[in-house]
Order: structure tokens, then C-alpha cells, then sequence
């Protein structure tokens, strides 16, 4: 059975079901409590589960983000929501020297299993210390398993899975999908990690699409297809680990790709996957992989300068035509 | 906060038992510190000589189902909780036997099944760490507590003001065990905050805060033993702060030429080791003879621990890619 919910909707649906199921499940966060969460994905959860279990702490990122992962050591499930991603910088220490490397550093004894909520995403003109999308410092600290859902069927199946693993998960959810809806299918839906979505079937050029970027890339391929130009629209859903096969199988087929990211140009995800692509695919490449991503600025206030920086469908279509040329 | 008073109380067995593992402590960071000066071991060596009454002290208030969180002059947290001389001469040594498989090293160790969460490189990174496990210590049900050390500089991290906030809002079974052994590397306390006695911090924090001389195997236990229990009954978290000193430098190869003179062997006179041997024969809790037996028992125990590391393979390089993902 499907339903329609929102993004918010289906995270709350998959924490509210995961910690019914086990008690060793908690969250805790700013103003996740009777507060509900900024963007409403606790809200009415504090009345089912408590304070304990649904806790408010501080504004003390470096603290409740150690704390999560104390917990996660010992025996506990934390679920820690950074309210925004760009707090993650407050609790870098923790999430890279602690979280990360927990495991490995002691030679596999150790289980880190918390999961790491944040918020990526310009939206609302909340400028430059509110609006970024960092995941590429996740993706690039080994140890983390990194996640950024697109939909809100993703969203709950995604976050289930995050829970139930036993690694740290850096959960990535897109501010300005918080409100958009979309079918989740009721009760148990897990998605797996490693297992990239295909939006779209096409044969011209394959669109490599992180997060929100999704919807963009789709529209720009529609306004595409009114001139026969057929995108393909790859959505990985997880960044790490990232279904590379799926990404290699399309560009054989299209010869051409392009890589729409909402993180900053330079030593992102997308140069990323541009230069595996470029390794595992030479032979079968028409042109140079293409970039579409946040300009090598701070994120501007004004939504005018706001949406000039961050790719907008447009720019996916000029993307996409440069590689076509 | 009052400051306690040190006391000397002299129960023989107890005082026994700390003693035995004060001299485990001593022998084991001698070879350390020969192991690394021999070129036997990669890296450094953060050696807790001079420091090892804190240790004893505090876990000896613990039970095995209690938990510690360690900072990167490890060792004596390690060995206090349990932790196995060949597993730890082993991983110190860079060994596949090791306890994390030649992956962590010397600042490193780790054994959950100790209760030893971890040692770590970061200075005052392990101090949320612990409240978070006090706090699911909490959350789980029982009387389980966490001693969490980290020395007088870690006072100064963001860290330290946070996980004692955290650990102090929830009244979590915490014990917070401040080793000042004077320095953070080369500055001297004096140097690097305002206060003398880091113990005044508890107020800010609304939490007990003491003073102990961490010469003192007694007064440590004591003031821990009296945390521990506040924390068992679920009063929430304590500040002990440990007046201490490192024999050796920031680590061993560090010469330590930025300390004043004399006062290394002022701080000497004070070893936390004869400290206690002193009272226990004046006691008659101890003979000669058996001091004599325990260090030899000890000696050799050590001695086999480090035959038996030096004698284990590396790890094969590759096995660098195991361990990342559960």
C-alpha cells in the first residue's frame, strides 16, 4: 500500500516505526523534543517516546555528536539530528577523528552504530553558514557510510536501513524537500545502501544527479526530450558506498555524462565520480565528463545571488548540451 | 566547592592490591620507554611513569562492568582496567596480535569487553564520548558508571566544557578524572590557563569538584570511591582533579628541557609507588621479602609480555584495507 507523504512525513514515519521496534533506538538533537524539529521531522514523537528517548539537548554540537557516538559504543542506537549540516564543522573532531575511525582504529572490535541526520540544501535565504551542502567532507572521511535521498520513499526506506546497520550513517536530507510529497509505501520498505535509482531511461547522455539536484535534472530533461534528446537520470540515493556499476553501465551506453551536485565545484563528489567515470569508461566516452555544481563561493544571501550559485535547470540543460555538442 | 581533605586510610588488602598494580604500571612503561628508546616500537610513546597512582586509584573504585574512556598516555588506564601486557606490548610494537591488530598503536588501544572504550590521539575528545556512554548507561537501566581521564590541558577544549554540561543537565554516572601532570606538551599549567585548581571548573557545571594529591593511591581511591558511588545512585557526574607528574617528557624521546630545574626530582621524592610501598611495610602490611617477590613476579610477567610481542608478525600490509566497515 502506498500513501503520500511528505519528506518530513516518511523520516518521521521511519524513526517513529524503528523505535518501536527497538528500544535501543533514540534520538536526540536542537529542539527535536516538544519543539518538534525546525523542519517538523520529530514533531509529535516526544509524546509517544518521552524525554528520554526524544531528547533535546544543547546547542552543543561537539558535545551531543561525542555523545552519540559514547552511546553507539556501549550498546545504544543514537540518532543524532544536526538541524543544520553546516553545524557539522562545530563537531568535526567528533564525526572525523571519533566517529570515522572508532572501528577501524581498534581493529574491527568496535561498533559505531549511530546515524547522523543533517540538513544540506539552500533554501529560504538562510546565506552562507545555513545553506550549505557538505557532504563531500563525509565522503571524503573513510569509515562514514553517507547517504543523500532524493524522495520521500527513499527517505524512510533509507533511514530504516540506517538505523538497523551497525556503521555510522551521515543521513543527508535536502531542506527544500522537506515539504514535497511523494508515494511511500506503508509499514515495513527498506532501500538498500549501494543501490542506485534510474529515473529516467535514456540513451543520449547520462545524468548523474545528488539529492535535490534529482528534480532538476529531471526537469531539464524533459524540456530535453521535446527535441529528441534522450537523458538518462541516475539517482545514487547513497554516496557511500556508491552503486559505481550502474553509473559505468549507463555511460557505456550514452557515451556521454554529466554530473549535477548542489556541493561546491572543486573536490566534490561530483569531480568524484567525473574521474571514475573517466577512468572506467575512456574508451567509451564521446566527450568530457561535464560538472554542474555550486559556484567556489560561500553561499550568498540574496536569493538572487543565491540561485546565480547553485545550479539551477538551466544549467543542468547547458551542462547537458555541452557534453551533446 | 570544598576541596577535601587527602586522607591516608590503610586497608591492607585493598591498599595491596593498588600497590601490586602501581608496580605492574612502573615495569611496564620502563620497557615502554626502553622498547621505544631500542627502536623496537613505530611512532611514540606518551609513557604514564610518574602518573600511575591516578589510574590505580580511580579504577580500583570501578567494577568490571564499568567503563573507561582513555586519552593518549593510555597505557596505565588500560592495564588498571584489565587490559592484557602481551595484547598491549603486541599493538604497541605495531603486531597483528595485537589488541587492534597493529591498526590503532600505542594511542589507540581499545577493548569494549574490558569496558575500555578507547584511548584517543585528540586532546579532550573522549570527554563527550564518555558522558554519551554514561548516557546510555543511563538510559539502559543499571548502575554502570564511567570514569573518563584526560589531563589539565584537555580543560581548555571546547570538548571538555561540553561533555561535562551534557553529562551534568542529565545527571549521568560519570566520574571525570582530571590527570594534571602540570604540562599540555611543553606549556606549563601556569602558562596555559588562569586558575590553578582545574577541580574549581566543577562549579560552572554545578557539579562537585575535588582536589586529591595523585601521589596518593589512597586519596585518589577515596575521592573516587566517593564519585563512583554518587554516580551509582544516580546523582550525576564528578570532577576529581589528580595533582600529578609525568617522569618523562610529552613522550619518551622528548627531553623535556622547558621544565624548571628541580622540579622533576621534588616531584620524585613524591613517587606514587614508594609512596605506598613506604606505608605498607611501616603498616606491616608488607615485608621486604614479599616487595622483593612482587617486583620479581611483576618483572617477569613483564618481561614474557614483551618476549611475546617481539616475537608475533607484523600484519601483512594489505590487511590496512580490513576493519572499516562492520
Amino acid at each position: 500500500m502506498l500513501k503520500n507523504l511528505t519528506q518530513a512525513e516518511a523520516l518521521r514515519e521511519a524513526l517513529v516505526e524503528e523505535m518501536r521496534a527497538d528500544s535501543r533506538v533514540f534520538v536526540m538533537g536542537e529542539d527535536v523534543g516538544p519543539h518538534g524539529g525546525i523542519f517538523t521531522v520529530t514533531k509529535g514523537m516526544w509524546e509517544e517516546f518521552g524525554d528520554e528517548r526524544v531528547r533535546d539537548t544543547p546547542i552543543s554540537e561537539a558535545g551531543f555528536v561525542g555523545a552519540a557516538l559514547g552511546a553507539a559504543l556501549v550498546g545504544g542506537r543514537p540518532i543524532a539530528e544536526l538541524m543544520f549540516g553546516d553545524f557539522a564543522a562545530v563537531a568535526m573532531d567528533q564525526i572525523v577523528n571519533q566517529i570515522a575511525k572508532a572501528r577501524y582504529m581498534s581493529g574491527g572490535k568496535a561498533i559505531a552504530p549511530l546515524v547522523l541526520r543533517m540538513t544540506i540544501g539552500a533554501r529560504g535565504a538562510t546565506a552562507a553558514q545555513h545553506s550549505q551542502s557538505p557532504h563531500a567532507w563525509m565522503v571524503h572521511t573513510p569509515g562514514l557510510y553517507v547517504v543523500a535521498p532524493s524522495n520521500p520513499a527513499d527517505c524512510k526506506g533509507l533511514l530504516k536501513t540506517a538505523i538497523r546497520d551497525d556503521n555510522p550513517v551521515i543521513f543527508c536530507e535536502h531542506k527544500k524537500l522537506y515539504f514535497e510529497g511523494g508515494p511511500v509505501p506503508e509499514g515495513e520498505h527498506t532501500v538498500p545502501f549501494g543501490v542506485a535509482d534510474i529515473k529516467r531511461e535514456g540513451r543520449h547522455v547520462t545524468v548523474v544527479a545528488i539529492s535535490y539536484m534529482v528534480h532538476k535534472a529531471l526537469a531539464a530533461a524533459e524540456k530535453l526530450a521535446e527535441e529528441g534528446i534522450e537523458c538518462e537520470v541516475i539517482d545514487p540515493r547513497t554516496l557511500v558506498p556508491m552503486d559505481w556499476q550502474t553509473v559505468y553501465n549507463s555511460v557505456k551506453k550514452t557515451g556521454r555524462a554529466v554530473v549535477i551536485d548542489e556541493g561546491h565545484l572543486t573536490a566534490g563528489v561530483a569531480g568524484e565520480i567525473a574521474a571514475r567515470i573517466g577512468k572506467e569508461c575512456f574508451d567509451y566516452l564521446d566527450a568530457p565528463v561535464e560538472r554542474v555544481c555550486t559556484t567556489d563561493t560561500p553561499i550568498p544571501f540574496s536569493p538572487q545571488m543565491e540561485e546565480f550559485v547553485i545550479p539551477q535547470v538551466e544549467d543542468a540543460i547547458a551542462g547537458i548540451r555541452t557534453v551533446l555538442a | 566547592m570544598a576541596k577535601a581533605v587527602t586522607t591516608r586510610p590503610t586497608q591492607d588488602t585493598h591498599l595491596l592490591t593498588m600497590y601490586r598494580q602501581l608496580v605492574r604500571m612502573r615495569v611496564f612503561e620502563e620497557r615502554v620507554r626502553d622498547v621505544y628508546f631500542a627502536a623496537l616500537m613505530p611512532g611514540l610513546a606518551h609513557v604514564y611513569l610518574g602518573q600511575e597512582a591516578v589510574a590505580v586509584g580511580v579504577t580500583e573504585a570501578l567494577r568490571e562492568d564499568d567503563y573507561v574512556t582513555s586519552t593518549h598516555r593510555g597505557h596505565g588506564h588500560v592495564l588498571a582496567k584489565g587490559g592484557d601486557p602481551k595484547l598491549m606490548m603486541a599493538e604497541i610494537m605495531g603486531r597483528e596480535a595485537g589488541y587492534c591488530k597493529g591498526k590503532g598503536g600505542s594511542m589507540h588501544i581499545a577493548d569494549l569487553s574490558l569496558g575500555i572504550i578507547g584511548a584517543n590521539g585528540i586532546v579532550g575528545a573522549g570527554i563527550p564520548i564518555a558522558a554519551g556512554a554514561g548516557l546510555w548507561m543511563k538510559m539502559r537501566g543499571g548502575d554502570s558508571v564511567v570514569a573518563c581521564f584526560f589531563g589539565d590541558a584537555a580543560s581548555n577544549q571546547g570538548a571538555f566544557h561540553e561533555g561535562i554540561n551534557l553529562a551534568a543537565l542529565w545527571d549521568l554516572p560519570v566520574v571525570f578524572v582530571c590527570e594534571n601532570n602540570l604540562y599540555g606538551i611543553s606549556v606549563r599549567q601556569n602558562r596555559h590557563q588562569k586558575i590553578v585548581d582545574i577541580a574549581d571548573r566543577a562549579i560552572g557545571y554545578g557539579i562537585p569538584g575535588e582536589v586529591v594529591d595523585g601521589m596518593d593511591v589512597s586519596a585518589v581511591y577515596d575521592a573516587a570511591k566517593r564519585a563512583v558511588e554518587r554516580a551509582r545512585k544516580g546523582l550525576g557526574p564528578s570532577l576529581i582533579e589528580c595533582k600529578t607528574y609525568r617522569w618523562m617528557g610529552h613522550h619518551a624521546g622528548d627531553p623535556a628541557r622547558y621544565r624548571p630545574e628541580g622540579e622533576l626530582d621534588a616531584w620524585k621524592e613524591r613517587c606514587p609507588v614508594k609512596l605506598c610501598r613506604s606505608i605498607l611495610i611501616s603498616d606491616g602490611i608488607l615485608t621486604e621479602d614479599e616487595d622483593a617477590r612482587i617486583q620479581a613476579e611483576v618483572e617477569s610477567e613483564m618481561r614474557e609480555a614483551e618476549e611475546w610481542a617481539a616475537a608475533q608478525p607484523f600484519p601483512a600490509p594489505e590487511r590496512a584495507l580490513e576493519d572499516l566497515y562492520a
